[in-house]
């Protein structure tokens, strides 16, 4: 059982792994720490956040691994939560709209 | 072919395996972390919501948990810290998986042991957090001296959640621990809960729920505290 399901990897994959999120964790800090603001920030905020969440999915939770059938069941569902999301930065941008008119008019 | 109910349950229990080369409890696993993502998508979704249709300020998060540190002010230190100890935590935990499935029992139960001292530590520091959030700075639910109302609502309910999932986490390490070194998973002893016979994969199946968490933290880092 343990030869045909379980997941057999090196340990140095893993202190590897462990290094990299700790170096993407450190400059995801520094995003902070230097002040950086804008788009540049946001956009350095994302992409740390993804490499981050990419790294642990794959490796750690050993996705990387498993057969398309698993990986697509749990990853595909994930992309309604982006319309989800969608939805909700029209209906906020909406909201922010009508309370400037409504505050603004007093 | 059976009718009714019984033809119901025969159905849906044929020999039939979508998942292959996946145990069981893996597979149910992976769906329950699937619902959670929803949930957390939820709460980070409202907190979006709220934060971009509010006309006041929203609070800065750099400054609201900067701490002084031995004289200095260092914005943002406590929580980098908590994230590091996350981290650690998901490494000890990939490596308990590994020496699980060697049967290697002492580094097993080494290694998850030390998994849940990083998520202790993780949980008092949090507690630390709130209380300072709450006694200092006066932040409610409802309201706060900062800036936004939302900031309160939006920081307890998923800070709140998020530190509840690793205190359950640390929870189920500590019993997963005391199931390897009592030697349950070598004699396949029935679990107290379920019965299933006790197997090495239960602590990759423990270790998905933990580094879910460290996941999960990983998107709050992000969006609430550096956005």
């Amino acid at each position: 059982m343990a030869h045909t399901e379980g997941q057999q990897h090196p340990i140095s994959i893993y202190f590897w792994i462990w290094g990299l999120l700790f170096v993407l964790s450190a400059f995801s800090y520094m995003v902070d720490y230097l002040h950086l603001q804008g788009y540049l920030r946001w956009s350095l905020i994302i992409i740390f956040m993804l490499l981050k969440a990419g790294l642990i999915v794959s490796i750690f939770m050993h996705m990387a691994w498993e057969r398309m059938a698993l990986a697509c069941a749990i990853l595909i569902p994930t992309g309604a939560l982006l319309v989800l999301i969608g939805l909700m930065a029209i209906e906020a941008d909406y909201t922010f709209f009508t309370r400037g008119i409504f505050f603004g008019a007093g | 072919m059976p009718e009714g109910m019984q033809g119901i349950v025969a159905d849906w229990s044929s020999d039939q395996r979508a998942f292959k080369k996946v145990p069981w409890g893996k597979a149910m696993m992976w769906i329950f972390l699937l619902s959670d993502t929803f949930i957390f998508t939820c709460f980070l979704t409202s907190y979006m919501t709220v934060r971009m249709s509010t006309t006041v300020p929203w609070p800065n998060p750099s400054e609201v948990f900067a701490l002084t540190i031995a004289g200095h002010h260092i914005p943002l230190i406590l929580i980098a810290i908590m994230t590091f100890i996350l981290i650690s935590s998901s490494g000890t935990m990939a490596m308990a998986v590994k020496f699980g499935y060697e049967k290697n029992k002492k580094m097993t139960a080494i290694l998850l042991v030390v998994t849940a001292l990083f998520g202790a530590t993780f949980v008092g520091m949090q507690a630390f957090e709130w209380t300072k959030l709450i006694v200092e700075e006066g932040v409610r639910p409802w309201g706060n001296p900062l800036g936004a109302a939302q900031f309160g609502s939006s920081f307890f309910m998923i800070t709140g959640f998020h530190g509840f999932h690793v205190s359950v986490g640390v929870i189920f390490l500590i019993i997963t621990a005391i199931k390897v070194i009592r030697g349950d998973l070598d004699n396949e002893r029935p679990g107290f809960l379920t019965g299933r016979k006790g197997k090495y994969e239960i602590v990759e199946i423990m270790g998905l729920y933990w580094h879910f968490v460290d996941l999960v933290w990983v998107f709050i880092f992000a969006f609430f505290y550096l956005w």
